[in-house]
């Protein structure tokens, strides 16, 4: 990598959501901030800035990261997936969709961030149980909802992908 | 058709429909105050906050800030002096409390300056190079010392930090005591605390030299009582503060409340750059200098005879403000001042409420506001009762609860509870949450050795505050000076377009409730028409909609005051619509069935009309409209209930409209190792009337206990002696994750209000005042031991159970 000066601006470049996208960044400027501020990508919520609550975290590489820890300098180049892109034209996925059922968000500022990780873990094929899917979410802090309704969403989305078959919507 | 006495009930309301509010929070579409566009000149701004719990302040020097690029301003308490007055408050005493510092800090994170530039980078920046002269003074942090003579005095015209005492007595307590077997009393102490929605406070203010005004956008979640309080700071008209919220607000629980100071700086900020000026607020600022329950210590005891009946309360509260009495308190103390005596029929009470500041944030609303207080005292005296008579924890409450007979039932300190059958949910809990069985696990834990215990809680939910509540905290000469407070204004408009659908705008300020889907579900019901054809708006503007001082969401009002004002909006228009339908179709109106989006002939039903065309046809036609019927095109419902009365001559006071019931036990066991409470088994009754949607409703009391286990739990803001701030990150301040969360058993009994439009009575905050102390009941069982301080942390079970533990260190993990 080459150095970086505090004051100057850099151009970078990343695919975000499979689009290609470019911007300018001071090098200190937050992965969170860049999304939000710059490419003007609100979906991804920043709820504590240091690395706690979960509400911040996108995909890079496929891999589950907090957005406010990260620069935004660090991921050109690289492959980001945010909230933003977990739907497919007009449908939701049905990880949002069973947490739609299960009323497992409320204000739903905690939730892109659950998502995303939630989404790493389905597509790592990781057999879930009850236990380690809540020490999974120990990751995220959720205020509104007690968790329970978010617990038995994710677990309804791996046993779907464990038969194969997706739950109705209706 | 026509108006029913009895809601229409089962089509919609009482089903748990998914929420319309979702498709969009799933997708990232949010609109939360950070993600909404603003103005291309906007500027950014960052606080200076005071590193002292007290200090005189002196000069503050600010030209290295100012020099540098991209610096507009710097905001200190000179200019906030000459341009705001400071806040009023609920209690007259000379203390001046002004959106940043002016001359002294009172609190580690009281603003003492604003930053004012092109982007947040740079205004964090600038920060560091303000100077700051402090001359520091002794702290005190703890209200039981901070109010004896050698306590160092937060406002020195007061002459002391204790701003507020007086004592109320209703019945005859002392003739009560006079005549009991037996006098049993606690002293309890509850920690300060706060709900931590996960999105910070946002606000972007625009001064209009013009006008002389402003107009905010704010994640303010009311009560409107507080745009007067703004208004008055900034010295303008109320119509010259235009106050705006983002449709989606990422949770409060009453925290957001306290924005309203930042929403006056920021005011004041534009008004010196005469710019928009934007600041969102950091974690660190949050749990530093947001806002806090407040912390109140309890002395109380009953007057008991010898078959476990309670005949009288005596309490002495002493309550804990932080650093000012920030309006709308101290009504912390005073919201469950008319039902004092919780689910119990005792007639006779004496109470001194004393109010103290210290050293420490500012308090505010937090979920449950004031009942997590009172109940914690009451809940452990019952105990304590139970444990001195060997009486069964559960029957000892049974023998004292109000009767299902006796509703609406006059609580000897004012509140008129509107319904239910505590007996009746009591037994139902008992046996649909099996608490034999936990007998049984309980008694083959502790044959194991393991340290097993068993608590419960009975507690009456108080929904939709009385506006005047508050005014019971100055004598009946001083409310007839100011005038009398009460009631509590709802106001709902539903408007029909030209094409017939239907649009509510509502007065609750949502935070992730679900307002949206629950009056969804009641338009439906009464037009007969789909949940998903409705729009509910969110958003709020003061210039727009119609508001009163009680609007937002606080004390739990959506369900009775909002839904139900939305249900007498709907009805109206639905009976002036049938009057056009009935000429429509010729039939009569009492004939006419509103369903399936259409209006029929309830015996023809082949005999119809669209629902949208009738709703959409006054627009269209107002010429050829029936002899004496207005245009049929919008309806607002302006609601207050007739029970939410002044407090009287004899300081009673009713201070909400609607009460809930709710019965919990639970069974924990300790860890002998590691000293961790881990909660076994939780059961919990709610009765809260008519239920618009079962899937709202248990989100609630969900959200609600997890609030709750935090308290009982994790969370405490710590401070050391000196005032300085041990709590400033999640990494500190713990708060429950999903593995400290399990799920409860919810049940439900229903005894519809007789004084809400729906039956319905608000849900919202019930758990969080039963909760923690039924979880310390548990502990204080398991433990054999008397004296239960939250939060129960594994150094202080450890020290319960007089093992050795090191200290407290901010950096301990869970």
């Amino acid at each position: 990598m080459p150095r970086l000066n505090a004051g100057q601006r850099h151009t970078i470049q990343f695919e975000l959501n499979g689009k290609s996208v470019s911007g300018e960044t001071e090098p200190r400027l937050l992965l969170s901030d860049f999304l939000r501020g710059v490419l003007g990508s609100t979906g991804s919520h920043v709820g504590c800035e240091h690395g706690v609550c979960g509400a911040c975290t996108v995909r890079v590489n496929g891999c589950a990261v907090r957005s406010c820890l990260t620069l935004a300098i660090q991921i050109n180049g690289e492959k980001v997936e945010t909230v933003e892109g977990l739907a497919g034209n007009d449908t939701l996925s049905p990880l949002q969709r069973a947490f739609r059922r299960h009323h497992a968000l409320q204000c739903g500022f905690c939730t892109p961030g659950i998502l995303m990780s939630l989404s790493e873990l389905l597509d790592t094929g990781t057999d879930v149980n009850e236990k380690n899917i809540r020490e999974f979410l120990s990751g995220h802090l959720c205020r509104c909802t007690g968790y329970g309704n978010i617990v038995r969403a994710a677990l309804e989305v791996f046993a779907e992908n464990r038969s194969g078959r997706a739950v109705s919507d209706d | 058709m026509g108006s029913k006495a009895v809601p229409l009930w089962g089509r919609f309301l009482g089903q748990a429909i998914e929420r319309v509010e979702d498709a969009a929070l799933l997708t990232g579409r949010g609109r939360f105050g950070d993600d909404l566009p603003v103005r291309t000149d906007t500027l950014h701004a960052a606080f200076l906050r005071s590193p002292h719990a007290h200090a005189e302040l002196g000069a503050i020097e600010v030209s290295g800030a100012l020099a540098m690029k991209g610096v507009e301003a710097v905001v200190t308490g000179d200019y906030a002096k000459a341009h705001t007055k400071p806040f009023i408050a609920g209690v007259k005493q000379p203390m001046e409390h002004y959106c940043i510092a002016v001359d002294r800090v009172r609190y580690v994170g009281e603003p003492v300056a604003i930053v004012v530039a092109q982007d947040r980078y740079v205004a964090e920046d600038a920060l560091e190079k303000i100077h700051v002269t402090y001359q520091p003074l002794s702290a005190v942090v703890d209200p039981e010392k901070s109010i004896t003579p050698e306590a160092p005095v937060l406002h020195e015209a007061v002459g002391s930090n204790l701003v507020s005492d007086r004592t109320f007595v209703y019945g005859a307590p002392d003739e009560a005591f006079l005549n009991s077997d037996q006098q049993i009393g606690v002293t309890v102490r509850y920690p300060r605390n706060s709900c931590t929605p996960i999105e910070c406070f946002v606000v972007v203010a625009e001064y209009d030299p013009a006008m002389g005004g402003y107009d905010v956008l704010a994640n303010f979640q009311g009560p409107f009582t507080l745009h007067s309080v703004m208004a008055l700071a900034l010295g303008v008209p109320a119509n010259r503060l235009r106050l705006r919220t983002p449709p989606d607000s990422g949770g409060s629980f009453g925290v957001k409340q306290a924005v309203f100071p930042y929403v006056v700086a920021m005011a004041l900020a534009s008004r010196l750059v005469c710019r928009p000026v934007k600041w969102v607020e950091d974690r660190l600022e949050h749990l530093l200098a947001a806002n806090a329950a407040t912390g109140r210590v309890t002395r109380i005891e009953a007057a008991v005879n010898n078959e476990g009946e309670v005949t009288a309360f005596d309490i002495d509260q002493l309550e804990d403000c932080g650093a000012y009495l920030r309006a709308p308190e101290p009504a912390s103390l005073y919201r469950m001042h008319g039902n004092l005596t919780g689910a119990y029929k005792l007639r006779h009470v004496r109470v001194r409420n004393r109010v103290a500041l210290t050293n420490t944030v500012p308090s505010g609303l937090n979920r449950g506001f004031g009942g997590p207080q009172l109940y914690f005292a009451i809940e452990r005296l019952m105990d304590r009762i139970a444990a001195r008579l060997h009486i069964d924890p559960i029957e000892l409450r049974r023998r004292n609860l109000v009767l299902a007979e006796q509703f609406p039932y006059r609580c000897p300190t004012g509140a008129l509870l509107d319904s239910g059958d505590y007996r009746r949910s009591v037994d139902l809990a008992v046996t649909d949450g099996k608490w034999q069985e936990l007998l049984c696990r309980r008694n083959q834990a502790r044959a194991e050795g393991r340290l097993y215990g068993i608590g419960c809680a009975a507690v009456v939910e108080s929904s939709m505050s009385n506006m005047g509540y508050i005014t019971t905290v100055l004598n009946a000469e001083e409310r007839a000076r100011a005038g009398p407070k009460n009631g509590a204004l709802t106001i709902v408009t539903v408007a029909l377009d030209p094409l017939g659908s239907v649009s509510v705008t509502i007065d609750s300020l949502p935070q992730g409730q679900g307002h949206r889907t629950a009056i969804s579900q009641v338009m439906a019901e009464v037009f007969g028409i789909f949940p998903e054809e409705v729009t509910v708006e969110s958003g709020f503007d003061s210039a727009v909609a119609g508001w009163s001082i009680a609007a937002g969401s606080y004390s739990s009002r959506f369900g009775p005051a909002v839904a139900g004002t939305a249900y007498l909006a709907a009805t109206r228009l639905r009976d002036r619509l049938a009057r056009l339908a009935s000429q429509h179709l010729n039939v009569d109106m009492e004939e006419l069935e509103f369903a399936d989006g259409k209006i029929c002939a309830r015996d023809n039903p082949a005999n119809s009309v669209p629902f949208r065309r009738i709703a959409g046809s006054s627009h269209w036609s107002p010429g050829t409209l029936p002899e004496g019927l207005e245009p049929v095109v919008r309806e607002t419902a302006t609601w207050t209930p007739p029970e939410l009365t002044s407090p009287d001559s004899s300081d009673r006071i009713n201070g909400a409209a609607a009460y809930g019931f709710i019965f919990d036990f639970c069974g924990i066991e300790i860890d002998k190792a590691t000293h961790r409470v881990r909660i076994d088994h939780y059961v919990t009754m709610h009765d809260a009337g008519r239920t618009i949607n079962p899937a709202l409703l248990d989100g609630q009391i969900r959200g609600a206990f997890a609030h709750g286990i935090g308290a009982a739990l994790l969370e405490k803001f710590r401070y050391d002696e000196d005032g300085q701030f041990l709590s400033g990150t999640f990494a500190d301040y713990l708060v429950p994750t999903a593995c400290e969360v399990p799920d409860p058993i919810i049940l439900h009994t229903e005894s519809p209000s007789p004084f809400t439009p729906l039956g319905t009575k608000g849900a919202g905050e019930g758990q969080s005042m039963s909760t923690p102390v039924c979880i310390a009941n548990a502990v204080a069982d398991a433990l054999g031991v008397d004296d239960i301080e939250l939060p129960l942390t594994p150094d202080r079970v450890a020290a319960l159970m007089g093992d050795d533990e090191p200290p407290f260190r901010a950096t301990e993990g869970k």
